[in-house]
């Protein structure tokens, strides 16, 4: 197990490097980053200074070096915009964006795995052909176009709820949080299911399938034959073996969800670091998108070996393959 | 354990009475006939061999008294009564009281029968607690009990396994510790040492029949291997097409087969005295059984049929208790 | 259960389309979602010749008949404007079927590059399997775990904006899916018989994956890329609502959605909600005659 995990950061560790070069190769060599640091109209001779001050004219693989070196440090330049640096001013946002993926996650899963488990059991049940009905909706509908519904709905037509803003905040440890404030719970709920609508439409198609597959299997009609009762059938012995992919496909998903979060927030105004992305983007702020870029990259890995680690821990023949 | 005396007197101490099962299957193409009119009587601790080709209907028919059958099939006629008790008015409850209580079951694949996520014990205990009111550690010792009796060496350690960690005959061994688990009236065996090498298959079937005997449990023993059965059963049921075509003892189904059926399957078993000629075979095919023709099924390929074929053959029942449907039986029709 | 589908024997009346037509029509969702596309494409790729206005000839625009609800009447302009006006003074329906034609350009255009090249790239991989397999599959396995979304963003923030480099970013985020589609199918298709009668006449691998393959692995592809034209509708759509899609003087119809934000805030719902309300029928459209296809073309489901 330990020798696997091993294993597992040295192969990070390489896609890590791979990641680095081509984010280095995106953002640094396509496109003139001299273009970015000087004023248009600058004559060639304070190019040729601003391009030595930054180690443009140093061959390419010295400018990797130098900016991996930077990197490993944390230095990922400051922001052109604020002066900050850019990894700092990115974590500071952070909590609100991962805050608001594991609400809308932990919805996908209570609504999709119990949803996605009738259209299993029962294919044929009308209730299960509208559940995967709508979940087809969930699925390829644009997530700022049911943002913008719900807003519509419940900010415009029922004003009910908040359309933008994290609401109050608590500080606890250094983060602050919304989830524990009755006014940051009504301006998460929105966000919070507009990104969870189209991952629980996901989860939904995942455990019908995984259901369908587990279903005419020999294992459940002997349990069956055993006389174990329906409930525990369903509960442990159907549910066991399909948390499997579930689990697996959840965990790739976060990664996803906190993407996308780029889109919600940007819907709903909310203070995360996805925000900040578009608007470095459309600023053309530099160092905050290699910054954020590194850092999802980072994530995006790490969360894969937790998935395989979790992936082990319930599915015992993998833990038996692992030790071969 | 066989009556000689009249079937009657016999049928009201029977284990289990089954009489005119019909389980059909409505696809697609058309309804599919996999069990058109079965007749089984089994006495206590009786062992019955069930043997028939892949598609005969004789795995349904075990999946019929357990009321496993999932749509689209459906048993649509006879009845069933086991210890007096009428299986067809059952209802969800007493089907799921009936199966691992009174009447266990043994599946063909043990790598596919055991949760491969659930351990040894968690698939051991939930068997025993789905029928008596008794706390983990009572279900575990029974288990363990029950382990021993398979012989199966340090049961604690097994019980603490996963199932892909053990081999295929262990793992069949556990299926038929948990099928004994309730002390069940009949164990169905559905061709359970298929799937095993050739050497733990004689050394299971052989416990099988001491654990039997020894509870006093009744099998039925579900298989396409006629040797199979020669050795273990008391008597033996020939299936062909989704229905019983003899039925007998298994020395005079061995011994004096009736049916031609029956014959080629004796035929094609290699034996000493047929070593070194060709292994006979039944020519041609099991027929689909959407769409029968009248008679009998087995007219096609049969080297013994006459025109009264073409007409479904009566169930010819001996005063022993010997029956065959057949127009043309082997060593001719008996005064 | 083998993944090889057996020959259908062919009734001698019906062609294959013929066949192909009349299993569709059995499935009235799908009927329906092939005529819904109908009404909307058609008037969409004529927009120039049937929208009541050009809402991109600024001679043609009242300013002052900005934000008016549906169903007014210009005074100037002598038109209804049935679903009401923009900030602008557009005619929303006029918009709806300029952005419309926009969206499936950009759609169309992007999912066939993104079929050639995948199909492409995954026929290579199955036909010569090994190191190139293994080395092209290792690329569309990265590309498939980096979210979609990020890799268009920072696509378009090097490439900058217009509706060229929307589509090339379109193509490189979904490409990996047709490369693998096209790989499974064709790892099945590498061991038939004509494949190993082709290579037994020593006809080149070129010849033998685009003639011989290619057109076997066709049904998968096709039911892949139809289901993608919504999927890329949708991509287009949330990447020109974020600012950074199509240029302002082409909006597609997120960008219609995204400029109407401000006023749904304050009530008036229309300029952001019918662009919405065509951009979610599209896609459900799409999707209807895409799933029932599927199921036609996959032997496995057709059981």
């Amino acid at each position: 197990m330990l020798l696997f995990i091993i294993n597992r950061l040295i192969q990070a560790a390489g896609a890590v490097v791979v990641m680095s070069m081509l984010v280095f190769i995106g953002l640094y060599l396509i496109g003139d980053p001299t273009a970015m640091l000087v004023s248009p109209e600058a004559n060639d001779l304070e190019r040729a200074a601003v391009r030595q001050a930054f180690g443009l004219d140093q061959p390419i693989w010295m400018q990797y070096l130098t900016f991996v070196g930077n990197a490993a440090r944390g230095d990922f330049g400051r922001s052109f915009l604020t002066g900050q640096p850019a990894m700092q001013l990115i974590l500071e946002r952070m909590p609100a964006t991962i805050e608001m993926v594991v609400v809308a996650i932990g919805f996908a899963v209570l609504v999709g795995v119990p949803l996605g488990m009738l259209a299993g059991l029962r294919p044929k049940a009308a209730s299960s052909k509208a559940v995967m009905t709508v979940s087809i909706l969930g699925f390829s509908l644009p997530t700022f176009w049911i943002g913008l519904m719900l807003i519509m709905f419940f900010s415009v037509y029922l004003g009910l709820l908040p359309s933008s803003g994290r609401g109050s905040t608590v500080s606890v440890g250094g983060l602050s949080l919304s989830v524990l404030t009755p006014d940051g719970w009504r301006h998460l709920i929105l966000p919070a299911l507009t990104l969870g609508l189209a991952k629980a439409a996901l989860i939904i198609r995942v455990t019908r399938a995984a259901t369908r597959e587990v279903l005419p299997m020999d294992y459940i009609k002997f349990a069956r034959a055993k006389g174990v009762r329906p409930r525990r059938v369903v509960g442990v012995h159907l549910l066991r073996n399909i948390l499997i992919p579930i689990v697996t496909v959840t965990g790739l998903e976060f990664g996803q969800a906190v993407a996308f979060a780029v889109v919600t927030e940007t819907v709903f105004a909310w203070p995360g670091m996805g925000k900040l992305l578009i608007d470095s983007i459309i600023i053309l702020d530099r160092p905050v998108v290699v910054a954020y870029l590194v850092l999802m990259v980072f994530f995006l890995i790490m969360l894969n070996l937790v998935v395989d680690i979790l992936y082990m821990a319930i599915d015992p023949t993998a833990r038996e393959k692992v030790r071969d | 354990m066989i009556g000689t005396n009249s079937a009657r007197a016999q049928a009201a101490e029977n284990l289990l009475s089954i009489k005119g099962l019909k389980t059909h299957f409505a696809t697609r193409a058309g309804v599919v006939k996999a069990v058109d009119g079965v007749d089984i009587e089994l006495a206590k601790g009786e062992i019955l061999g069930l043997v028939g080709e892949s598609g005969s209907g004789k795995s349904i028919t075990g999946f019929s008294i357990l009321g496993l059958i999932d749509p689209p099939g459906r048993v649509v006629s006879g009845s069933m009564t086991y210890n007096g008790k009428d299986l067809t008015a059952l209802n969800e409850e007493g089907w799921r009281q009936l199966r691992g209580g009174d009447i266990a079951m043994i599946f063909q694949d043990p790598s596919m029968t055991l949760n491969p996520v659930l351990r040894i014990d968690a698939q051991m205990i939930e068997a025993m607690q789905a029928h008596a009111n008794v706390n983990r550690a009572q279900a575990y010792a029974r288990a363990r009990e029950v382990l021993v009796m398979v012989g199966i060496p340090s049961p604690d350690e097994r019980l603490r396994s996963y199932p892909h960690e053990l081999s295929g005959g262990m793992r069949q061994r556990i299926a038929i510790a948990i099928a004994l688990m309730n002390k069940p009236g009949l164990i169905i065996a559905d061709e359970p040492t298929t799937a095993l090498d050739v050497s733990i298959q004689g050394q299971i079937i052989h416990e099988m029949k001491k654990l039997c005997r020894q509870v006093g449990t009744a099998l039925i023993w579900v298989t396409h291997d006629l040797a199979v059965v020669a050795g273990l059963a008391d008597r033996i049921a020939v299936m062909y097409a989704g229905r019983i075509v003899e039925l007998g003892t298994t020395e005079e189904i061995i011994e004096n087969p009736r049916h031609p059926y029956t014959k080629g399957l004796i035929d094609s078993v290699p034996s000493r005295s047929t070593r070194g000629s060709r292994l006979h075979q039944i020519p041609g095919m099991t027929p689909s059984l959407l769409n029968l023709p009248q008679g009998c099924a087995f007219r096609e390929r049969c080297a013994y049929a006459v025109a009264a074929c073409g007409d479904e053959p009566l169930n010819t029942i001996e005063p022993d208790g010997r029956a065959y449907r057949c127009w043309n039986p082997l060593g001719g029709p008996r005064p | 259960m083998s993944t090889a589908s057996p020959q259908a024997p062919t009734v001698a009346v019906e062609t294959p389309f013929q066949r192909l037509r009349s299993q569709f029509l059995e499935n009235r969702l799908a009927t329906f979602g092939l005529i819904l596309l109908a009404l909307i494409i058609v008037p969409s790729v004529l927009a120039p010749w049937v929208a009541p206005q050009n809402p991109f000839d600024i001679g043609k625009l009242d300013i002052f008949e900005s934000q008016l609800p549906p169903g007014s009447v210009s005074e100037s302009l002598g038109i209804t404007y049935w679903l009401g006006t923009d900030g602008q003074g557009r005619d929303v329906l006029s918009a709806i079927l300029y952005g419309m034609r926009t969206s499936l350009i950009v759609a169309f255009v992007s999912v066939t590059g993104s079929l050639l090249i995948g199909a492409t790239i995954g026929l290579t991989a199955a036909y010569f399997g090994g190191k190139v397999d293994a080395l092209l599959m290792r690329i569309v396995d990265l590309q498939l775990s980096f979210p979609a979304i990020l890799l268009a963003l920072i696509l378009l923030s090097v490439l900058g904006q217009g509706i060229d480099k929307v589509i090339i970013a379109l193509i490189v985020v979904q490409w990996a899916y047709f490369a693998r589609t096209a790989r499974g199918t064709a790892l099945v298709e590498r061991n038939r018989e004509y494949v190993q009668a082709a290579r037994c006449l020593a006809l080149s691998p070129q010849r033998i994956i685009f003639r011989h393959m290619l057109p076997n692995c066709m049904p998968p592809l096709i039911v892949i890329a139809t289901i993608d034209l919504a999927h890329a509708i949708a991509a287009e759509a949330t990447l020109s609502y974020l600012g950074i899609g199509v240029p302002v003087t082409q909006p597609s119809l997120g960008m219609l959605i995204a400029n109407g934000f401000e006023f749904m805030l304050s009530g008036q719902y229309w300029i952001s909600f019918f662009p919405g309300i065509a951009l979610a029928l599209i896609i459900v459209a799409i999707n209807l005659v895409g799933d029932h296809l599927r199921d036609i073309l996959n032997p496995r489901s057709a059981q």
